[in-house]
């Protein structure tokens, strides 16, 4: 495991936040996570405590609310949830817990992507460990009443279960496929009761907001994107790996960082991600502006970007559910029109229609996989225009 | 459901009870389907036609519906496959790093092309996407363990340790 | 009514809002007032603006999948479903600006690149609505592909169903239907991604997997890809062999929709044009399946009264009740697949379609001097199951085929339109004898509840001697009419019962023991609704201690049967009932027979040919039959 900067996760004391958790009402744990600003850290950057809010107030027919922990980490690029469930995972774990005290849960579950199967067996050791000391189980921490365990599923391959809802269907043991939007998880999720499912690296940041309080969080990163943010540096740099960096650090000091001074272009988020020219390595990394899970892939003088935009194209149509047309067929002809730019056979025209099809993806297509599979693409037909008409044929 | 029929008692006894143990260990509840499955190809190296049948039958589902969820993952699937599954990362930052030619050592030293099984039937070779290790890239996948800063030389040394490790069924 | 657990299906996308309360939404500056939860869909379709949909079907809970209902809602950062975004606010809409229509455009361009094949030969040419789609929104060329290899094998094997997956869009709609509608899940989705596709389990036939030959899937698909078997040429060339002898029987649902085919309102009947019609298609003779819908009843009444008699007059324990009817040849079929050990419930009677088969291979054949072997036996119906039943090996009573070849409503309106026939303006003609006289009891078979109305008309006045008048006006026994998936009624027989009719005397002594019987009955319609029924009946519910149930495989009954004409949704399946219940009143206001027994066709037949008597010797060889036990495992090579 390559972690190039200190971690402040590290250094966060074990089972401090929850104990504060459990001296506070869920409403108030709610309101102190909501005050933090912390977002999703997966990429899609959903306020926490409003989700938890949401769950909370649902109605549990059956008195059943569900945590789910995202672990099902895909996105091309991207490892630092694996450095957290490796280093920290009693953290991700004290997350959960806080998470169930917050939203009235009584079951969790970690969805651990298949490809992470050897990290299971010190998991399970971790969750003993803790059922062992009280902090899992019946009466946590002798308050009585607060019953909560986790068991672990793992997945089988398909990157689009880290989709939440594609992840609920494939907990219930159905294909991975998306849900229609409404209802949301947090209102019907698992077995259609209230849900909340958080990445990894959300849940493992809670114990410190707990710990250490909302203002402290708040005063790291930008006013959109509260507190640190790991990212998964990658590609052509010298010290590739888990960098942590406050929320609006510029792809500039990550490059500088990491060794990776000379790129051409960052990719900023995965394959679901956009290609940053240089002009833009000023530019920050939070959720207002160039906004990423943590999938840094960086790309050196002479790399060509058609060459991403092809592997990141064979990954979605690999990877897509398959449900929806703009993202079941849509993959397909962008990567035969990536294809078609390399060869130098596609004109101008024919480069518009490709363009306008990525347009409908983002705005057709039922989940944020096929919403963002264009991006990569788009990006490069938007910002590196000369580049690319350099390959279509006049 | 229906029971199956008496005459696929003899046959195939094995492979029905294989799935009643792990429907006692799993229960038949339907969200139990993917631990299931899981498990049932790693007992048997493969889910056949009868075997999605067996379950759907235990689990009270159909086998359209089994089926269905068999295809969708990568690492289910129906047909037979290798003992060992050597996973070899496609995407960006491995690719970036040498992937293909790492590939073209595998095959070499497996004499089988990528989506192929080895004749003695001990090791499947395929491309996988993103496994996370893009810090020590190229990396792969051998069973559940995963091996970055991929070379020829450690190429050939996971290969030898997975031939080693494998027993004929 | 009783509730059963409910059904899985149109779970809906959020709950109303609590009273109904409602909110207002502006489509395409249309002001619409709607109940909290309405989707964009529905919305829109009440104030009149029409948004294009694919995957969406009325009968089925939406999925979502084919974005072609997408359009543009205020606050929304992309593009949402009509078909599932429900209206909670108030709300701004717009359906058709140049951002939804670019994005439909897409999506259409896209869906003919994955569909492959020749519009031209397609049984679905001119009422396909891939094909409409693209017309309506002017695509002129294959933008983003154009298929030229097919991908897999097109499935012709079967008795009922073709499937084509080289022509399937992946809408899904037949994968809901079989699942959701009927319970049967023969077709399901497999591969992910661009290999996303519909198929059978271990990709085998239709004909060999457990799939019941309803069809229902057929009349969904808004492609070629799921079509029905087509005899069409057979029939047309047995029509023009002068050795021939052919004759039709034609089912009462087909003249309920048929007019459809050409363009009149759903719900016109067109029973009396049809005549004329086949008359002029060269049948030599057109017969009304009918007199044996009322053959049926007759058999299967009786059967129903001696099962009843043994099990309660003489404590037999091994009498099945409920007893199951037996004419919806899906049913039947879907019976032996999920639960063989309840065959023994079923009636023994073959469907109305199979009696009159056998019927005409001997009893007519003899009578007119013809060798059975020259004649030919279609039947028209609004089924393709029935084209299964007739070749089902059981089925050859009369020593030959009892039934040749089955025409469903739109093959032969595929017939009438190739001979230049517009059945609206034919002049009326009869049915021929001698089995020309039907009754409103036999027509009614098309609908669900008509096999149970007709059954208890019968019984009723054999038991009580007295017309069924006195009990249900004009004979109109509503309970159990109408569309709710389940309908379970009690009938308390009164204390005066009548002499036992001279028919059945053997077998009946008295109705004593029938004075003052509750009956219970009920009528189910969709084998998903069947299913639940049986599971019911296996937990010692409701159902189990009815005496006799009405199955039908086909949501609707065989008026939405799945070879009658495309499209269908519950209201014109109402429609078609309206016209079927027409015909019944119909009979009585002109003084003819509404009850079976009154058939006086019938009881010539069983004066002249089945002189032993309902259930006797020459019945059982001829009109009733056994069942298989076919279970659900399917043997395949791809074994361990």
């Amino acid at each position: 495991m390559i972690i190039r900067t200190p971690l402040t996760l590290a250094s966060v004391h074990p089972d401090i936040g929850l104990r504060v958790a459990l001296a506070r009402t869920p409403a108030d744990v709610v309101e102190q996570v909501t005050r933090s600003g912390i977002r999703g850290r997966g990429g899609a950057g959903f306020p926490t405590g409003l989700k938890w809010r949401l769950a909370s107030e649902a109605p549990a027919p059956d008195g059943r609310r569900h945590v789910v922990c995202n672990a099902d980490e895909g996105e091309p690029g991207t490892f630092k949830d694996r450095a957290l469930l490796s280093v920290v995972p009693d953290l991700v774990v004290e997350g959960m817990t806080i998470a169930a005290w917050a939203i009235g849960a009584t079951s969790g579950v970690v969805y651990l992507r298949g490809e992470y199967v050897y990290l299971r067996d010190e998991l399970e050791s971790c969750l003993a460990r803790r059922r062992a000391a009280g902090l899992l189980g019946n009466d946590i921490l002798g308050t009585p009443g607060f019953c909560f365990d986790i068991h672990i599923r793992l997945g089988s391959g398909a990157y689009v279960c880290g989709e939440e809802t594609a992840l609920l269907e494939s907990l219930e043991g159905r294909r991975g496929e998306p849900r229609n939007r409404f209802p949301y998880p947090v209102v019907r999720g698992l077995y259609q009761a209230p849900t909340i499912v958080n990445n990894v690296e959300t849940l493992a940041w809670v114990p410190a907001v707990l710990a250490r309080g909302a203002d402290w969080f708040l005063g790291i990163g930008t006013p959109g994107s509260s507190g640190p943010k790991l990212l998964s540096v990658s590609g052509d740099v010298a010290r590739p790996g888990v960098y942590e960096f406050p929320f609006g650090v510029t792809v500039r000091a990550v490059l500088e960082a990491s060794g990776g001074e000379d790129a051409r272009a960052v990719v900023v988020g995965g394959a679901s991600g956009v290609c940053v020219p240089a002009s833009d390595f000023s530019r920050g990394i939070s959720y207002e502006d160039l906004c990423t899970g943590g999938a840094i892939i960086v790309l050196g003088p002479h790399r060509d970007l058609l060459d991403v935009a092809e592997n990141f194209l064979e990954f979605f149509v690999d990877e897509s559910c398959g449900q929806c047309t703009p993202c079941r067929l849509g993959n397909p002809v962008l990567l035969e029109g990536v294809r078609s730019l390399k060869r130098g056979e596609c004109g101008p025209e024919r480069l518009g229609e490709l363009r306008r099809l990525g347009h409908t993806m983002k705005d057709a297509s039922k989940c944020g996989l096929g919403q963002s599979s264009p991006n990569f693409f788009l990006s490069l037909v938007d910002r590196f225009g000369p580049e690319i008409s350099d390959r279509v044929p006049v | 459901m229906t029971p199956l029929p008496d005459t696929l008692a003899a046959e195939d006894a094995d492979l029905v009870s294989a799935v009643d143990a792990l429907v006692a260990r799993h229960g038949s509840a339907r969200g139990e389907l993917l631990p299931l499955l899981q498990d049932l190809l790693a007992d048997r190296g493969e889910i056949s036609d009868l075997a999605v049948q067996v379950v759907a039958d235990r689990l009270g589902i159909a086998p359209t519906e089994v089926q269905g969820v068999v295809t969708f993952y990568k690492f289910l699937g129906t047909g037979p496959r290798g003992r060992h599954m050597i996973r070899l990362c496609h995407t960006l930052s491995c690719v970036m790093a040498g992937a293909r030619d790492v590939a073209t050592t595998l095959e070499t030293e497996l004499a089988i092309p990528v989506g192929a099984t080895t004749p003695d039937g001990a090791v499947t070779l395929e491309w996988a996407n993103c496994i996370g290790m893009c810090a020590t890239p190229p990396a792969l996948l051998a069973d559940a363990e995963a091996f970055g800063d991929l070379t020829p030389e450690r190429v050939r040394e996971i290969v030898a340790a997975v031939r080693a490790a494998d027993v004929p069924g | 009514m009783i509730t059963l657990v409910p059904p899985a299906a149109k779970t809906p996308t959020t709950a109303p809002g609590p009273g109904g309360a409602t909110v207002r939404a502006v489509i395409d500056g249309r002001e619409v007032e709607v109940v909290i939860g309405t989707t964009i869909l529905d919305a829109a379709g009440t104030c009149g603006v029409r948004i294009p949909t694919l995957c969406h079907h009325p009968d089925l809970p939406d999925a979502g999948v084919c974005r072609m209902c997408v359009v543009e809602v205020e606050g929304q950062r992309t593009l949402q479903p009509s078909c599932v975004f429900p209206i909670t606010r108030d709300l701004e809409i717009h359906t058709h600006t140049p951002r939804v229509a670019a994005a439909r455009r897409d999506i259409i361009d896209l869906l003919l690149g994955e569909h492959y094949g020749d519009c031209r030969t397609c049984a679905r040419n001119g009422s396909c609505e891939l094909q409409d789609l693209a017309a309506e929104y002017g695509l002129d060329r294959y933008r983003f592909g154009e298929r030229t290899e097919p991908l897999f094998v097109r499935d012709d094997s079967g008795p009922s169903i073709v499937f084509d997956p080289d022509k399937c869009i992946q809408c899904l709609r037949c994968v809901r239907t079989c699942a959701e509608l009927q319970g049967v899940r023969a077709l399901g989705i497999a591969g992910r991604g661009a290999g996303v596709h519909v198929t059978t389990f271990a990709d085998l036939p239709l004909g060999s997997e457990f799939c019941i030959n309803c069809g229902q899937c057929v009349n969904r698909c808004p492609t070629g890809a799921l079509t029905a078997v087509d005899v069409t040429d057979r029939v047309r060339a047995a029509l023009d062999d002068p050795g021939k002898h052919v004759v039709i029987q034609t089912a009462p649902a087909p003249r309920a929709a048929l007019g459809e085919e050409f363009g009149l309102a759903p719900g016109t009947p067109v029973t009396w044009q049809l005549t004329t019609a086949l008359h002029e298609l060269g049948f030599d003779k057109v017969f009304d399946t009918t007199f044996a819908a009322d053959l049926t009843i007759i058999e299967e009444g009786v059967e129903l009264i001696q099962r009843l008699h043994r099990a309660l007059v003489q404590g037999a324990p091994d009498v099945a009740l409920p007893m199951f009817t037996s004419c919806s040849p899906g049913w039947v079929k879907f019976l032996e697949h999920a639960f063989p050990d309840d065959l023994p419930h079923l009636s023994s009677c073959k469907s109305p379609q199979q009696m009159f088969g056998a019927l005409i291979k001997t009893w007519y054949a003899e009578r007119n001097g013809l060798d059975p072997a020259d004649v030919v036996s279609v039947a028209l119906m609004p089924c393709v199951a029935k084209k299964f039943e007739a070749s089902r090996p059981e089925m050859t009573d009369s020593g030959y085929a009892d039934v040749d070849l089955v025409l469903t409503a739109r093959e032969l309106a595929r017939m009438l339109r190739r001979q230049g026939i517009d059945l609206p303006s034919e002049p009326p003609g009869d049915f021929d004898d001698p089995f020309g006289t039907a009754t409103g009891s036999g027509v009614i078979f098309g609908a669900t509840g008509g096999v149970m109305e007709a059954a208890l008309r019968t019984v009723l006045e054999m038991v009580t001697g007295a017309p069924v008048e006195n009990l249900y006006d004009h004979a109109d026994i509503t309970p159990v009419r109408g569309f709710d998936d389940v309908r379970l009624v009690e009938l308390t027989i009164p204390d005066a019962v009548g002499p036992v009719p001279s028919i059945i005397a053997h077998l009946i002594p008295d109705w004593d023991w029938l004075r003052g019987v509750t009956l219970r009955v009920a009528v189910a319609h969709g084998t998903a609704t069947a299913r639940r029924v049986i599971d019911d009946i296996h937990a010692g519910g409701p159902f189990s201690t009815c005496h006799f149930i009405e199955f039908m495989a086909c949501p609707g009954g065989c008026l939405g049967g799945g070879g009658q004409p495309i499209p269908t949704s519950l209201e014109i399946r109402r429609a078609r009932a309206r016209a079927i219940y027409a015909e019944d009143a119909a009979y009585g206001a002109a003084g003819l027979a509404r009850k079976s027994h009154e058939n006086p066709a019938v009881q010539r037949l069983y004066a002249e040919l089945l002189t032993d008597g309902p259930g006797g010797a020459t019945s059982h060889r001829l009109l009733h039959t056994g069942y298989t036990a076919r279970g659900t495992f399917v043997p395949t090579d791809r074994r361990e």
